[in-house]
Order: structure tokens, then C-alpha cells, then sequence
């Protein structure tokens, strides 16, 4: 088995004995979607103008939850220096888990999809574009969400750090899957979603690649 | 590229430091451990014997001084080096939500093609064979020393760092270990083992060396270590 | 110890700089034809924002030297240049809310270059707290190192995307050209602030580079080497017509960067010397 293959198939068996916590952060994303509402008012209008915006706010705020959960079981016996040691590739074990995170991500972003639609009143005939963006999207808070996740689970208040290190990055991601989001919900005159969609694949080949090559550097002693 | 020194000895170290904040752990630390021989590791708590072993394994960096393990550098043939020893520390290394099987499986899925055939028998030589799908969770101390020591033995390696592991385990487990020891010896391996069960220790292996704070107190034949842990 | 003749002098040479530009920019350059006085910020706000970006710049050489050479030296000055770029960022956020204010009726305009900065201030920011969490000084400069060469390798990223974001909104004015008379003031405080900078970014990293020895053990004696050695303008068209008076602005622009630069710099003086007189006490 490639090691790629080897972690990969480690990272998706931890998420789904791990699935009741998908349940617990899928609640969080919800009530934080509950809460913009009554941040915003009972507005339909003004609701379904910012239900984008309120979606990836509430996919951010729960990425923070699953990324630090997936290095959780890694530093706890420290499982993870172990599989180095085995020798395992970090490199390997660093896109086995950003893949997995991604997924993890992406499925939760489709789960909130309805919530949005009820709440915000903010539907969309293209339903396969909306899940790539959110899909791209994923991957782009993953990337060094995966690589800041493995570096505070062995720092001390870790649970403040990784928000503070991450949000800032992921400004670029923030801006261009709202904006082809809303789009999506409010409709495209000038087709600018593909612009935005670039952007959003543009951000992720960077970081996918530079995290990959530092990420061994955040492990090793 | 890393090279390979082609000589009798499994480890040989010089000078080796490690520090952590104002403490040196590890301080100057020079060794050589034949191929095939056992080398007892001991000393009080905090000593260094953790350290040591860590180092040598490339778990932990050396901020000082230079040592080859199974004939590679531990800084510049980090992989080679890993690829041919197997460490049992203090921690684990086990995932809690996988079972025990699940958690061999997975180490196996990184070694060479035959370990995942090795993962049923390893099970029954340390006796878990019963509990083999339960999850880790519900395992008593003991029984995770006792998977954590399958894990180790999962890839054949050439030098073998065992930190404390008699620790957790009772009688039977014990008589496994020493089995398990024995097996190794057989087989030409060598092991390097940390512990503080002074008896034990001086009966299985050859030499010994005691640590002090972090620095080489004394070393000689197994057979000469007095009782206390401290330097003849 | 060396001596800090180098980082005084910067510091006492780039002060001597600021005081005479910013004097020849309040009161000896003539009004802009647009912008009439507030125009003057631009004579402290385009320098801080060349040094900012220098600062953070700087930076990420210094993280990449301490990835791959890792001699502690490096990782001192990256923290000297972290803070004094975060620094200096926050100050050019400050002085564009000031400036915004009378040009365009609101502290903040959500232009692309200051929205990036304040973006950095934060990303940037987030590594100088994440050094507070981490006790093993080589994994800090492993990891601020990593940190900056990823939020380095994001701010193009951040820029064309909030220029993108804010350009379906406001309309951009193409910049105008400034009348030569208008240079000189701009040039010497521009070097002014690069002097005062790089005092401020060497003797911080000193200040670094101390604690660091301060913290941990001191190396072993004997024969092998030791690896780990102990060393130790904005100029944007204003909206048309002209804007009178707005001189308090002004007054807040200048006196905002001589509180924030003074005050940073008295607190890296001090804190420098308080830790080279515990270290000389030690010595005895």
C-alpha cells in the first residue's frame, strides 16, 4: 500500500469511529447560523442578502472544532510520532489528514446547506456548482488549517491559538466563496462566479503545496 | 545520501546532549553497543534514560554531539535509521478509538508487504488475541503495554529500544516480554533496554550503563551492577 | 558583548531624519491642490507603509534563513522584525483611519492595501503570540519561521482578493502625480523611518537573543561542536473639490506616529537594557 493510501485509510477509519462528533459540530454550525439570525433581525430580505456570508462564517467558526479534533487522537499517545518512526513519509501523513479534513469540512458545508435555505430563504437552482465551492472551499481552510492544528495540539492554549493563526490566512477564502455563494443564491448576470472560483483554486494549489513541504518541519522534534 | 558504516557496532554515540530549557537531559553522553548484544539502560527517575533512547531512536533531536544507530547517522540518515529499529516508549503510540487489531493494521499499512500477515499472530504472543477488536479505550494499562510491545515487534529491526517495559505489566506479561526478548536475541537483534527492575535486567542483558542527571555514571558487564541502581 | 553603537546611531540618525522631513512636510511644503493640508499625512503614512512592508519583508528572509540554517541569530531577528512590523502595520492602519476620515468622510474605506494591512497585523500578530506558548526555543523558531513564510506567501493572495472584493463597490480614482516640490520631504522621512526601523529591528533582535540565552542552559564544555551555537504613498487623488481646514487631522496623523514610535522605542530600549544588566549581574 502507498503510504498516502496507508494514512489516508487511517485518517477516514479515526473520522468515522469519531462520526458522534460530526453530529456535536454539525449542531454547533446550525445554532451559530440560528444565532446570525437573531444577530440580524427576522428581515427576509436583508437574511437571504447575507445567508452566504452567514454560511461560510458558521463553516469557519466549526472548522476550528474538527480541525483541532483531528489532531487529538494523534497527541494523545502520541500515535503520530509513532507512525513517523515507523519511517512513515510526513508528507503523506500530512495530505492524508488535510484530505480527510477537507472532506470532513465539506460534508458539514453541504449539511448546512438546508439550514441555510430554511432559515436565510436562500435557495439555488445550481446545486453541483454550490457544492464545488464549498468543496474548494473546504480544502482551502484545510490546508493550513490541517498544518496549524498539528502545530498548536503540542502547544500550550492551543485552543485560542489556532483561530488567532488561522482566520487571518483564510481572509482570501472567506471573501471569494461568499461572494460566488451569494452569487449563486442571488443570481450571475456578468458570470463572475468563475473568477471567484478561481481565486478560491488559486489559494488552495499554494497552500496545498507550501503546507505539504513545511509540514514536516511542525512535526519533527 | 546516507551511508552506511559497515562495523560491529549497532550503536555507537559521542558526545551526546539534549537539552530542555535550563536543563541539560541528556549531557555528553559517549556509548557503543555491539551488534547483537543487549545493553541494560539504567538510573533514578529523570536520569536521562528516556532521553536517551529517544535520541537514538530519532524520536528526539541531539542538540549536541554525533551517533550512528544500525550503521546511519541519527541527523542525516534519519529514515534509514528508522527503518531498521523499533522503539517502545513511554507513550503509547496507540489511537483509543481504533481496536487493537485496527491499531497493528495501521502501522502495518506503512511497513513491507508481509507485516499485515504478522498482525493475528503478534495478537496471540502477547495475548490480546480475545480482546483483538475491542477499542483501545476499554484496555487496562497493562493490556496497552501489551499491544504497544506487538507494535513494536511488528517490523523486524535491527536495534531494538524498549523504555521501561516492564512498567504496567504483571507476572504474565512479564514471562511474554523476557519470551519476547529471548526470541529477539536468536535472531542476531539488538536491544537496548531501559529500566529500573535492576534484577531482571542484569540476567538478560550484557552490558549495562547507569545515568546520572543526564551523564554517563558508569558502564561495564550486567553482571557487575550492584543493587540500588547506583555506580559500583 | 558587542557594543550597541549600531543600533543607537540608526536610531539616533533616523530620528534626526523624521524630525527635519516631517518639519519641511507640516510647515515649509506648499498645500496640495486637492487634498489642501491633510495632504501632509502622506508625508509620514507613505514612508511607514514602505517600512512596513520592508519590515515584514525582512521578516520572511530571516524565516527562511532560520529554517535552513538554523543558527539562533535568525530567529532573534525574526522577532525583532515581526514586532517591528506588526508595529509599524498598526500604525499605518491607524494613520489611514485618520486620514480617511476628512478625505473620505469615514475612519475606514475598506481600500485593498490598508484592508491587507490590517489583515497582517493580525496574521503577523498571531505569530508573535503563538512564540508565547511555545517553551522549546528551537521548536518557536522552527514554527514562527514556518508561520511567516505561510502568511508571507498569503498577502499577494489577501491583496488581489480584497481588491477584487471592494472593486465591485467603490471607484477607484487613478492616482495622481505629485509636483517634485512635494518629494523631499516624503524622501528624507522615508529614510528617516528606514533608519529608525532598522535600529528598532537590531535592537530588539538583541534584546531576543539575550532572552534567549537567558533561557536556556549554557552550552557543555568539550571537544565536540557545538551545533546549536551560543550566538546571540499612498498617494491617492482626493474626491473632487477641495478639502479646507482638516490641520487636527494632521496634528493626530504626526503626533499618533511619534507616540507609537517613541513609545515602542523607549520600551525596547528598556527592556534591553534591564535584560543586559540581569546578564552582566549573572556574570559576576
Amino acid at each position: 500500500m502507498s503510504p498516502l493510501a496507508a494514512a489516508l485509510r487511517k485518517d477516514l477509519l479515526l473520522q468515522w469511529r469519531t462520526r458522534a462528533q460530526v453530529v456535536a459540530v454539525f449542531a454547533f454550525g446550525a445554532s451559530a447560523l440560528l444565532l446570525f439570525s437573531f444577530a440580524v433581525g427576522p428581515n427576509a430580505g436583508v437574511l437571504r442578502e447575507h445567508a452566504a456570508g452567514f454560511l461560510w462564517l458558521g463553516l469557519l467558526l466549526s472548522s476550528t472544532l474538527t480541525l483541532a479534533e483531528s489532531f487529538h487522537a494523534e497527541a494523545e499517545h502520541r500515535a503520530l510520532e509513532g507512525l513517523l518512526l515507523l519511517p512513515a513519509s510526513a508528507r503523506s501523513l500530512y495530505y492524508a489528514k488535510a484530505l480527510a479534513n477537507a472532506l470532513a469540512l465539506a460534508a458539514l458545508g453541504a449539511g448546512l446547506v438546508p439550514v441555510m435555505v430554511v432559515l436565510y430563504d436562500a435557495a439555488t437552482p445550481r446545486i453541483p456548482a454550490l457544492l464545488g465551492i464549498i468543496l474548494l472551499g473546504s480544502a482551502g481552510l484545510s490546508a493550513p488549517g490541517t498544518l496549524y492544528a498539528a502545530m498548536t495540539s503540542q502547544a500550550r492554549a492551543r485552543q485560542t491559538l489556532l483561530p488567532l493563526l488561522l482566520f487571518p490566512l483564510v481572509v482570501p477564502v472567506l471573501l471569494a466563496a461568499v461572494k460566488a455563494t451569494g452569487l449563486l443564491i442571488q443570481g450571475d448576470p456578468m458570470g463572475q462566479v468563475r473568477s471567484w472560483t478561481l481565486l478560491l483554486v488559486c489559494f488552495d494549489v499554494i497552500h496545498w503545496s507550501l503546507c505539504g513541504l513545511l509540514f514536516e518541519r511542525v512535526v519533527e522534534d | 545520501m546516507a551511508e552506511r558504516a559497515l562495523d560491529p557496532w549497532a550503536v555507537q554515540a559521542s558526545g551526546l546532549g539534549r537539552r530542555y530549557g535550563r536543563r541539560w537531559a541528556l549531557a555528553d553522553v559517549s556509548l557503543s553497543v555491539r551488534l547483537g548484544s543487549r545493553l541494560l539502560v539504567t538510573g533514578r527517575n529523570g536520569s536521562g534514560k528516556s532521553t536517551l533512547l529517544r535520541v537514538l531512536a530519532t524520536a528526539a533531536r541531539a542538540d549536541r554531539g554525533t551517533a550512528r544507530v544500525a550503521g546511519y547517522d541519527i541527523r542525516e540518515g534519519r529514515a534509514e535509521v528508522r527503518r531498521r529499529i523499533a522503539l517502545l516508549s513511554h507513550h503509547s503510540f496507540l489511537y483509543e478509538a481504533l481496536s487493537a487489531r485496527e491499531n497493528l493494521a495501521v502501522a502495518a499499512g506503512f511497513l513491507d508487504h508481509g507485516a499485515g500477515a504478522r498482525v493475528p499472530g503478534l495478537l496471540g504472543t502477547v495475548g490480546l488475541a480475545e480482546r483483538a477488536d475491542d477499542p483501545v479505550s476499554s484496555f487496562s494499562a497493562g493490556m496497552r503495554k501489551r499491544l504497544a510491545l506487538a507494535r513494536a515487534l511488528l517490523q523486524p529491526a535491527e536495534v531494538y529500544l524498549l523504555d521501561e517495559p516492564y512498567g504496567e505489566l504483571d507476572p504474565p506479561g512479564f514471562r511474554l516480554l523476557e519470551a519476547a526478548l529471548d526470541e529477539l536475541k536468536a535472531k542476531g537483534a539488538t536491544v537496548l533496554l531501559a529500566s529500573h527492575l535492576l534484577e531482571r535486567g542484569r540476567e538478560r542483558c550484557d552490558e549495562a550503563i547507569v545515568l546520572e542527571e543526564g551523564r554517563l555514571a558508569w558502564s561495564g558487564p550486567a553482571a557487575e551492577l550492584r543493587e540500588g541502581g547506583a555506580a559500583p | 558583548m558587542k557594543s550597541d553603537r549600531l543600533p543607537y546611531s540608526l536610531l539616533a540618525l533616523g530620528l534626526a531624519l523624521l524630525l527635519w522631513g516631517s518639519y519641511w512636510g507640516l510647515f515649509l511644503a506648499p498645500a496640495e491642490a486637492y487634498m489642501g493640508d491633510v495632504q501632509r499625512i502622506m508625508y509620514v503614512h507613505v514612508p511607514t507603509a514602505w517600512n512596513a512592508m520592508l519590515a515584514l519583508t525582512f521578516a520572511f528572509a530571516c524565516a527562511l534563513l532560520s529554517l535552513f540554517r538554523g543558527d539562533p541569530v535568525w530567529d532573534a531577528r525574526l522577532e525583532g522584525a515581526l514586532e517591528v512590523g506588526v508595529t509599524l502595520s498598526a500604525l499605518l492602519c491607524m494613520q489611514g483611519a485618520i486620514w480617511a476620515k476628512p478625505t473620505w468622510g469615514v475612519w475606514w474605506d475598506w481600500d485593498p492595501r490598508l484592508t491587507t494591512t490590517a489583515v497582517l497585523v493580525f496574521a503577523f500578530g498571531a505569530i508573535l503570540a503563538l512564540r508565547q506558548f511555545v517553551d522549546d526555543p528551537v521548536k518557536r523558531a522552527t514554527w514562527s519561521a514556518v508561520a511567516a513564510i505561510i502568511a508571507y506567501a498569503d498577502v499577494p493572495i489577501v491583496y488581489f482578493s480584497v481588491k477584487w472584493w471592494n472593486s465591485l463597490h467603490q471607484t477607484q480614482s487613478s492616482p495622481e502625480t505629485v509636483s517634485r516640490a512635494f518629494h523631499w520631504p516624503l524622501r528624507i522621512n522615508a529614510f528617516g523611518m528606514l533608519f529608525l526601523m532598522s535600529g528598532l529591528i537590531s535592537l530588539r533582535s538583541r534584546l531576543a537573543l539575550l532572552r534567549r540565552e537567558e533561557e536556556t542552559a549554557p552550552p557543555l564544555p568539550g571537544r565536540t561542536v557545538d551545533r546549536w551555537g551560543d550566538a546571540r504613498s499612498l498617494l491617492m487623488a482626493g474626491p473632487a473639490g477641495v478639502i479646507s481646514g482638516g490641520w487636527e487631522f494632521v496634528w493626530a496623523a504626526y503626533g499618533v506616529t511619534a507616540v507609537i514610535l517613541t513609545g515602542y522605542a523607549v520600551s525596547v530600549f528598556a527592556r534591553y537594557r534591564a535584560q543586559r544588566r540581569r546578564r552582566e549581574a549573572v556574570k559576576r
